[in-house]
This record gives structure tokens, C-alpha cells and sequence, in this order.
């Protein structure tokens, strides 16, 4: 096996409390952002301001951990400079990388801060070799975040044909479309992941418990609506209940998350170098508890992957913690799609 | 100000798909764009039989351009990627990072930046001329203010300046997927999908437990179920794009077409074109993304 690579656990980190508790239960690296739209989680509440940042990097650096600042919304003419900003404060923080999805912005980082690591976001929408080697030779980027979109066999395909490390998720709330080029939110709210840093964003949201049963709609469309006896859900637009011919049911997608745990010596075999945690907007408990069942895992995969297995006491954790509380294999399962 | 047609989004039958282009080699449409860019299994036409067509609308007079697949996945994808980029009778539209790397690589200097590229701003538009783009297409959630704060600051920094192609007419493409939702509604694995979407000629109307109708599902791919329509907004378009895309559907594409150049020939007015174009829609009109709103509103100015 050449599973000698060391494969890194790359943790959620919403808040300050949420990233000491990733590196203290084993995360090689924490990816976080700013209090604002540069990055792809701009919720009220969450994220870091520079004197946050600042104490993050310094006790993820203290305890041998590194720190990642995702950097990945797509700036604007007239808001460019916030994004270049950003770029300059992440290099003077001697952040460790930064995780972009803009090719305007890679080549602003490239030029000005020579010495930072680049990594391509998942939002960058690059699900090809030939589209992450044009990020490589045009910006030197050293890693990129693959969209959920691959088999198995596709991401070996990409892993072979480059020099990049790639970085897969592992867990977490699942974006069915292929992230960067979902405008669906946009649609609904205005607002989007590309360019506002968030989906369904909660100010649009509105619950309404009616006659026919808890209504939950997004700026004003209904996206379900829930029996007495039912768990009403989060009004993500792409896990509502729709009608398509008549038929009701979960069109797009059912409220679920990702889970290849099971998959880990699939993933180490072909050579992935990063597994990501999704849930910057969860809890610091939720983050303690995936933390240590994926640390576990991977010490486990890379002592002896032969005899890995997905212990079911793993698998009860993470579904606890699952939204829907059940899990899918997501794009690495053919029949998924 | 050009007109353009852009990819046949939905699956149709071979011989709809060759009446429908025989159609348009006579119509006043400057620019149209050839190929399958939503679903690799979908075969009626092959790269073959997409370049005869593109060889028949070139001899019409027609700017024909081939548009590549959105969402690559697989070697076979790259194969015919590949191919597309590798020939230089026609100019390419290229909608991923992997498309442009091979058209940058083999030295064209007259390709065409796709919807799905993500430029956002004039410093990631710069990048693509310098690798040989010669237009660009404007992502359809961005404003029509935004654009021309791009164009403006381009315009200020580059000597020459790209075409901007806008998309003015059809259902939106929102988001691609790895998942096919045709397949998914008939309990089909996207494997063996039966290409139950081959006939469906606008897509599958979504709805809300309303009954609204929100999005179209176009196999991996979702659109709005409002048409996002700028008949209405043509005189704010003068100057600030030169070529105005228009997607086909189902029916009524060759009179859409007639009514985007009549208008902007000025033989009749925004709103009366916006009003002639409401029983050639397959639904409701929308316009949100150019004045800076939720895509599916109807904004009308005063």
C-alpha cells in the first residue's frame, strides 16, 4: 500500500471556542474566515475578527496545527479591494494558506505574497485535471478542494494527471449542485453563494405554523411544509419538498449529509491529501465530536489500511450529528445520482 | 447590437433538433451556439453531427460557435473536450477552467468566455483575454449596474476591449449537478435513465406545495420556471453590451427572435415587444438578476 502520505484532517472553525476544540481533539488543520462576504459561510454570529484570528493562529500554531483562511466568494468591481485586504491582513497573520476560488484574486496573491500557499476552493468548480492544472501553472496553486461531483475512479483520474494535492469532503452538509455554480439562492433571495458568501440566508427565512402544518419559506416560496409528527427542517431551497408532475416529494435533494468514512482506504489509496469536515456554522460540539471519530479513523487507515473498518460506533456518532440524522455516499455512489 | 442563440439546453429528438437549426439559418440571429453542454449521455447529435450543423449555419452567414460541457467528470468528457478545442474551423465558448487551459494552450486567440466561467470582475476578465478570450458572457446572476462597473473599470485599464455578451432571454441556468433530476423523478438511476428526457422540450416544471411554478429540472441541470425576459429592458442594454444572448425552447424560439430584432431595430417599443412576447413563453416573465433583485421577480420600471 502506499498509503505512507500522511493524509491531513482539515476542521471547521466557526468561532475562536470551535477552533481550539478541532486542533485539542486532533485536527491537523482548521480552515475559518472573516466576520464578512469574502468567504462562503457569512452568517451573523460566526467567523472571526482580527484579534480572533490572530489567537486562532496562535494556538493552532502553538500546538502544531495549521491554520486556513477561506477567501472564497467571487469580489466585485466595487468591492475589490475588501478581498485584496484580506489577502494582505491573512499574509501578515502568517496564516498558512488561503483558500480562493478567484482567478483575479489567486493572481493578486501570487504577485503580492509570493511565499503564501494558495488553495483552490471547492467553489472554484474545478472537477477536471486539465482545469486545476490551468490554476497550477497560471497562480502555483498547491492544493485544491474538489467539488462533491466525482466517482472514485474520476478523482484517481484527477489525482494521477496532477501535481496537486487534492483535498476531498468527508463529512457534513452536502451541496448537491457543484459548488461555485449554483445560483439557486440567488434566484430565491438575491443573495448567493458566489457573491454574498451565503445560501438561503436566515434573514429571508420565515416559519408559520398554519392549519395544513409548519410552513417554512424562503422570501416568501414555500419550500415544505411539515406534519404534526415531523421534524421541520431548515429551509435549505434545494432539501424542500416540491411537486414535479403532480408528485410530492424531495425533488432535488432529502435533508441529509455526506459521509465516505467508509470509503477512507479507497481515499488513501489513490492518493487524497486532505479530508475537509463541512459546518463552520455547526457548534463547537459538533465539531469536538466529528473531530475525534475522524481523527480516530485516520490514525486507524494510515497504521494499517488492510484492516480499517468503519467502526459502527463511528457511524452512530456522525449520524447524531447529521442533518437529517442519516447520511449518504453522495457522487461516489453511482446509484446517488 | 448582435443577436445570439445559445445551446439547445434540453434533449430533443435528432430530426426536431436539425428542423429546428434549419430554421434558424434564415433568421436574424448573428451568432449560434452548437453542441451539448448540459448531459454527456445524451446522443442524438454527436460532435459530428454538431459540426455539419455548424457547417451548414457558417455557410448561412452565421457566426457558429461550439460550446463546451459545463460540468466535466470523465475521461470520455476531457476526450471530446479535447476535440472541441482542437479544431479551428469554428470559435469555441469555453464554460470551465479546463476548456480554457486547451484553448489558451493551442494558441486561439478568439474564444469566447462562457456563463459558468464565474467573472465577477475586470481583473479575472483581464486574465481570460490575455489567455485568448475575445468575449465574454455574463453571469446571468449579475446586475446590469455591476456589468457596467466591470466594463467601465476594463475599459480604463486595457486598450482593446472584449465583446460582452448578455444573457436576455430564456430560463435560467442556475445550477448543474452531478445528479440527474429527470431520473431522479421517474425512480431511475442517472446510469440507466432510459434518456427519459429526450421529448420533454422545456424541461420539467418544478412547484412549489403552492402550485407555484419555481424551478425546470433539465436533467443535471436546474433552471428557473420564469423566463428571464429583457425585452422590456432594452434601452438600458444600448452601449453597455454588444451581443444579447437568447435561449432556445420548446416553441416560438424563430418569433422570439424576430421580436428581440425588431425591437432593437425600433420598430416597436420595450413594452410592446415585452407585452407580444407573453404568449410565446412557456411561463411567467422574470428580470430580477439585471436590476440587482431576486432573480425570479418581475421588476418594472415606472
Amino acid at each position: 500500500m502506499t498509503s505512507s502520505k500522511q493524509i491531513e484532517l482539515v476542521c471547521p472553525a466557526g468561532s475562536l471556542p470551535a477552533l481550539k476544540t478541532a486542533i485539542d481533539h486532533g485536527a491537523d488543520c482548521v480552515y475559518l474566515g472573516f466576520k464578512d462576504a469574502t468567504n462562503a459561510r457569512n452568517f451573523t454570529g460566526l467567523n472571526f475578527d482580527p484579534v480572533q484570528m490572530r489567537d486562532g493562529i496562535d494556538y493552532a500554531h502553538r500546538r502544531g496545527g495549521k491554520v486556513l483562511l477561506a477567501l472564497n466568494t467571487y469580489p466585485q468591481t466595487a468591492n475589490w479591494s475588501s478581498w485584496t485586504a484580506a489577502v494582505d491582513r491573512a499574509a501578515e497573520m502568517g496564516i498558512d494558506a488561503v483558500i480562493l476560488a478567484d482567478p483575479g484574486l489567486m493572481a493578486y496573491a501570487a504577485k503580492t505574497h509570493p511565499q503564501l500557499r494558495l488553495h483552490l476552493s471547492v467553489q472554484g468548480s474545478a472537477t477536471s485535471y486539465e482545469a486545476i492544472n490551468f490554476y497550477h501553472e497560471r497562480f502555483g496553486i498547491q492544493r485544491a478542494v474538489l467539488p462533491r461531483v466525482l466517482s472514485m475512479v474520476q478523482v484517481e483520474q484527477v489525482i494521477a494527471n496532477s501535481p496537486v494535492e487534492i483535498e476531498v469532503f468527508g463529512f457534513g452538509g452536502l451541496c448537491v449542485m457543484v459548488e461555485g455554480r449554483c445560483a439557486l439562492s440567488a434566484y430565491a433571495t438575491g443573495e448567493s453563494p458566489n457573491c454574498n458568501g451565503a445560501c438561503s440566508p436566515g434573514k429571508h427565512v420565515r416559519w408559520e405554523q398554519t392549519p395544513k402544518g409548519m410552513e417554512t419559506r424562503l422570501n416568501g416560496i414555500l419550500i415544505d411544509r411539515f406534519a404534526d409528527n415531523e421534524r421541520a427542517g431548515y429551509p435549505t431551497l434545494c432539501k424542500g419538498r416540491f411537486e414535479v408532475n403532480d408528485e410530492t416529494y424531495y425533488a432535488i435533494e432529502e435533508p441529509t449529509s455526506l459521509n465516505t468514512l467508509e470509503l477512507l482506504p479507497e481515499l488513501a489509496r489513490i492518493g487524497v491529501r486532505a479530508i475537509k469536515i463541512e459546518g463552520r456554522q455547526r457548534s463547537p460540539a459538533y465539531v469536538t465530536q466529528v473531530t475525534k471519530v475522524w481523527r480516530a479513523a485516520l490514525d486507524q487507515v494510515m497504521r494499517a489500511p488492510a484492516e480499517f473498518k468503519a467502526l459502527p460506533a463511528w457511524m452512530a456518532e456522525l449520524n447524531k450529528v447529521s442533518e437529517g440524522q442519516s447520511h449518504t455516499l453522495g457522487a461516489y455512489y453511482r446509484p446517488w445520482k | 447590437m448582435k443577436l445570439s442563440l445559445g445551446p439547445l439546453l434540453y434533449y430533443w429528438p435528432r430530426q426536431s433538433v436539425l428542423d429546428f437549426y434549419a430554421g434558424i439559418a434564415d433568421s436574424p440571429v448573428d451568432v449560434v451556439h452548437l453542441g451539448e453542454t448540459v448531459c454527456s449521455r445524451r446522443h442524438e447529435l454527436r460532435l459530428d453531427d454538431w459540426l455539419e450543423v455548424a457547417a451548414m449555419l457558417a455557410d448561412a452567414g452565421k457566426e457558429a460557435v461550439l460550446s463546451t460541457q459545463s460540468l466535466i467528470e470523465s475521461e470520455s468528457d476531457l476526450k471530446t473536450l479535447r476535440r472541441i478545442t482542437a479544431q479551428d474551423r469554428f470559435r469555441v465558448e469555453a464554460n470551465d477552467m479546463g476548456a480554457v487551459r486547451l484553448l489558451a494552450e493551442a494558441g486561439r486567440r478568439d474564444w469566447i468566455a462562457g456563463p459558468t466561467l464565474n467573472v465577477f470582475n475586470p481583473h479575472t476578465l483581464a486574465l481570460l483575454l490575455e489567455a485568448g478570450a475575445t468575449r465574454w458572457v455574463v453571469p446571468p446572476e449579475m446586475s446590469g449596474t455591476v456589468m457596467c462597473e466591470l466594463r467601465n473599470e476594463l475599459r480604463a485599464a486595457l486598450p482593446t476591449m472584449a465583446e460582452t455578451e448578455v444573457f436576455a432571454y430564456g430560463r435560467l441556468p442556475l445550477a448543474h449537478s452531478a445528479r440527474c433530476f429527470t431520473a431522479r423523478h421517474y425512480n431511475l438511476q442517472k446510469d440507466t435513465c432510459e434518456f427519459r428526457c429526450l421529448g420533454i422540450s422545456d424541461g420539467l416544471t418544478l412547484r412549489t406545495r403552492e402550485g407555484e411554478a419555481f424551478l425546470t429540472l433539465n436533467g443535471v441541470q436546474t433552471q428557473s420556471a420564469r423566463v428571464h425576459n429583457l425585452l422590456g429592458d432594452l434601452p438600458a442594454l444600448h452601449g453597455h453590451a454588444e451581443v444579447l444572448r437568447i435561449s432556445p425552447q420548446g416553441e416560438h424560439t424563430r418569433a422570439i427572435i424576430d421580436l428581440f430584432r425588431t425591437t432593437l431595430d425600433a420598430e416597436r417599443s420595450p413594452q410592446q415587444a415585452l407585452e407580444a412576447s407573453r404568449p410565446l413563453m412557456p411561463d411567467q416573465p422574470c428580470n430580477g438578476f439585471w436590476h440587482g433583485k431576486p432573480g425570479v421577480d418581475q421588476f418594472v420600471s415606472a
